[in-house]
């Protein structure tokens, strides 16, 4: 181990985080269990609050100049955390993968931004070093469900080694899209409701209740898709679940 | 009505066909499946892949030169070849060809550069019958449709409505069974090949180092198409370059996997010049079109990497809009992912909506045998066509992007939110107002949380231990 593990409280990893609007607007416990998470394994963790959204759904919609303007505020909202985790893997995206090549924001902010940014799942497995299979409990069988967007950050056998210990009912087609895609959900809303129905289709029929979902808004597309159809499906962030299994939050029923 | 308008209720009515949106379910569902199963059998699959995407690439960048050693060759090789700026002068060059030499009946191999360029209306008004030899294409023309995807042009069809063409079309007994209106197709097309004068086929690959051309099929169609009749026409985008007979294994390993799932093609024809002397069969005379109709300048732009593309099919297999559309809603020749890059490309900005039509979900990029970026292409088309979009929504993006600008006022709009949606009923709002209308078309919402995260945070989480 380096000395600052050695050191104490001083030495400990100051982490950011960057919650992210839909997160904090419609499921704040994800973001709860990000902080319980990080401060269990023994980060030091902060929430800049000039923080908003990152220009996501204006940059998939064709919008850049809007998206830059957004973007262009994170690298200074987060400024000085030495690390940045974030329960969104399209918005870690976002910042990582497209940021850096749209045009009105500065190449050296972003880049370093870029570089300390990260997943909450893939920080806590590469940075933490932690087993997340070993430590995830559930008390009843789990289906997932892979966000698009997340491709680039983790991929589909991730999240099955993620979950491979418990009673894991794999979906067919695990990466089937469930028909958000941002402005498209209401540009073109018969088509997203009908993609949204083969997504559920495809949950519902791998016999589990509980999904695995960690984009809350493919989270919003499918729970609200399952309630208008009036489908038993709960979704959960693994961040949620993690936390559960290791105590640091009340099982949500 | 306007050309938005249009798209919006062709694909919200498109969404409703039932059965074809069966019929499509099934047909990409299976063939998608039986990609992946033969892409997982393949060894160094991605490497190949990036191999053929490398080759791609390396001979756009160099398509000028390519272009001149094909021509060279292939002329050597006695073809004549010629250069079509544009869809109308391909048409004029393959309909005065037919007229010069009293051409009456052209029979036709699938060919999806000569739907862009429209050229059996060209032909037939000038009195020439024109025959689609291809099975699916025999039906879509049989029965006076159009295709709805590049490979499969009959996938929006069940087999009751092609038992229902065939009968009322071709006036045999009715029957449902594949193989016995196979057969069907078969006869009425052989006394077709046995009169026909002219050939026209598309060309899946053109090797500039030898001249030849590459055709690739299932059903021998080609083969007959290119080999009966006495003048061969082939019509090709100056992108079907490839620079060595070397290289078209890399292709033709990957091209039947991604379109069908089969190892290789049934058919794989390699055309050398016209019939020379001492060979048993072939065309007098071979003529080779080759069509820019936009592709220099796409060339020339941002999105040239679109060139790069092999016309497999994949995309629109792995799409799960095009599977919940089907291709006709495209309104476009080439539908699904890679028709809406290519179309607002090729027909301009007035087809830049297409682009929109994509949850940008990625699977067409995994598909694709040359690694085209089609999502990043997608996005591209939308910004170059944001000034253009309904003013309504151009507001409405200008006042979140204001609100996000600034946390108090992010804040506000929370709280707005939170207030606007207090009555949802159980926690969910299931009739949406304003901008929320489309979204509780086909959804409910669920309520903001009650304390959104920064409250939360402020209230106990930053404090707490």
């Amino acid at each position: 181990m380096d000395a600052r593990a050695a050191a104490g409280d001083d030495a400990r990893m100051d982490v950011g985080i960057f919650i992210t609007c839909l997160t904090d607007t419609f499921f704040p416990r994800v973001g709860e269990a990000t902080v319980r998470l990080l401060r269990h394994f023994g980060c030091r963790v902060h929430f800049p609050p000039a923080q908003t959204c990152c220009g996501q759904p204006a940059y998939n919609s064709g919008f850049h100049a809007h998206a830059a303007a957004l973007l262009r505020r994170m690298p200074r909202a987060l400024e000085g955390c030495e690390f940045v985790v974030t329960p969104s893997a399209s918005c870690a995206a976002m910042v990582k993968e497209h940021g850096p090549r749209l045009n009105g924001v500065d190449a050296g902010d972003i880049g370093r931004l870029a570089a300390k940014t990260w997943e909450i799942c893939t920080f806590l497995r590469d940075r933490l070093q932690l087993d997340i299979a070993a430590s995830l409990r559930a008390r009843e069988p789990v289906t997932f469900h892979y966000p698009c967007h997340a491709r680039g950050i983790y991929e589909v056998a991730d999240l099955q080694a993620w979950l491979g210990r418990l009673d894991l009912r794999l979906p067919t087609r695990a990466d089937l899209c469930c028909g958000f895609g941002g402005l498209f959900a209401v540009d073109f809303p018969e088509l997203s409701g009908r993609m949204l129905d083969d997504k559920l289709d495809s949950l519902a029929a791998s016999g589990a209740r509980l999904v695995i979902c960690n984009e809350a808004a493919c989270t919003l597309q499918m729970a609200g898709g399952a309630h208008r159809r009036g489908l038993p499906l709960r979704f959960r962030h693994l961040a949620e679940l993690l936390a559960e299994s290791l105590g640091l939050m009340e099982a949500e029923t | 009505m306007s050309r938005r308008a249009d798209l919006r209720q062709r694909v919200a009515e498109a969404t409703r066909n039932e059965r074809v949106l069966q019929a499509v379910h099934q047909a990409t569902w299976r063939k998608a499946d039986a990609r992946e199963q033969s892409f997982a059998a393949l060894r160094h699959a991605d490497a190949l892949r990036e191999k053929a995407a490398q080759i791609r690439r390396h001979t756009l960048e160099n398509l000028p030169e390519y272009l001149e050693q094909f021509v060279e060759k292939a002329t050597a090789l006695g073809a004549k070849v010629h250069f079509a700026p544009d869809g109308p002068a391909a048409c004029r060059i393959i309909t005065q060809l037919a007229a010069d030499r009293g051409l009456r009946l052209a029979v036709k191999g699938k060919s999806m550069t000569s739907e862009e360029i429209g050229l059996n209306a060209a032909l037939e008004a000038i009195g020439v019958r024109v025959v689609e030899t291809d099975l699916g294409e025999f039906i879509v023309q049989i029965d006076r449709d159009r295709p709805s995807h590049i490979i499969t042009p009959i996938i929006h069809k069940d087999r009751r409505e092609v038992a229902d063409a065939m009968a009322r079309e071709l006036g045999c007994p009715r029957t449902e069974d594949p193989a016995e209106l196979t057969r069907i197709a078969r006869g009425y097309l052989r006394d077709i090949f046995r009169r026909c004068d002219l050939g026209i086929t598309g060309v899946n690959f053109a090797v500039a180092e030898t001249g030849t051309l590459c055709l690739c099929t299932n059903e021998g169609n080609g083969r007959m198409t290119i080999t009966r009749p006495r003048v061969h026409v082939a019509l090709l985008g100056i992108e079907k370059i490839i620079p060595r007979l070397a290289n078209l294994p890399v292709f033709l390993k990957l091209l039947a996997r991604s379109s069908t799932g089969q190892p290789m093609g049934v058919y794989t024809t390699l055309i050398n010049g016209p019939r020379r002397p001492d060979d048993p069969d072939g065309p007098q005379e071979l003529h080779i079109v080759l069509l820019d109709n936009g592709r220099s300048a796409i060339l020339k732009g941002p999105l040239r990497e679109v060139l790069t593309c092999v016309r497999c099919g994949a995309c629109l297999n792995a799409c799960p809009a095009y599977r919940n559309v089907g291709g006709h809603a495209y309104g476009s020749v080439y539908p699904g992912p890679i028709g809406s890059v290519v179309t607002p490309l090729l027909y301009g900005p007035a087809c830049d909506d297409l682009a929109r039509l994509s949850s940008l979900c990625g699977a067409c990029r995994v598909a694709c045998p040359v690694q085209i970026d089609i999502p990043a292409l997608l996005v591209a088309l939308r910004a170059r066509a944001a000034d253009r979009q309904p003013v309504g929504k151009r507001l409405l993006l200008s006042v979140w992007r204001r609100v996000m600008e600034h946390p108090w006022l992010y804040r506000l709009g929370q709280a707005v939110l939170r207030h606007a949606l207090r009555d949802a009923d159980g926690g969910w709002v299931r009739t949406g107002r304003g901008p929320l209308r489309n979204w509780t078309l086909v959804r409910d919402l669920p309520r903001p949380a009650r304390e959104s995260f920064r409250q939360l945070w402020e209230a106990r989480l930053r404090d707490e231990r």
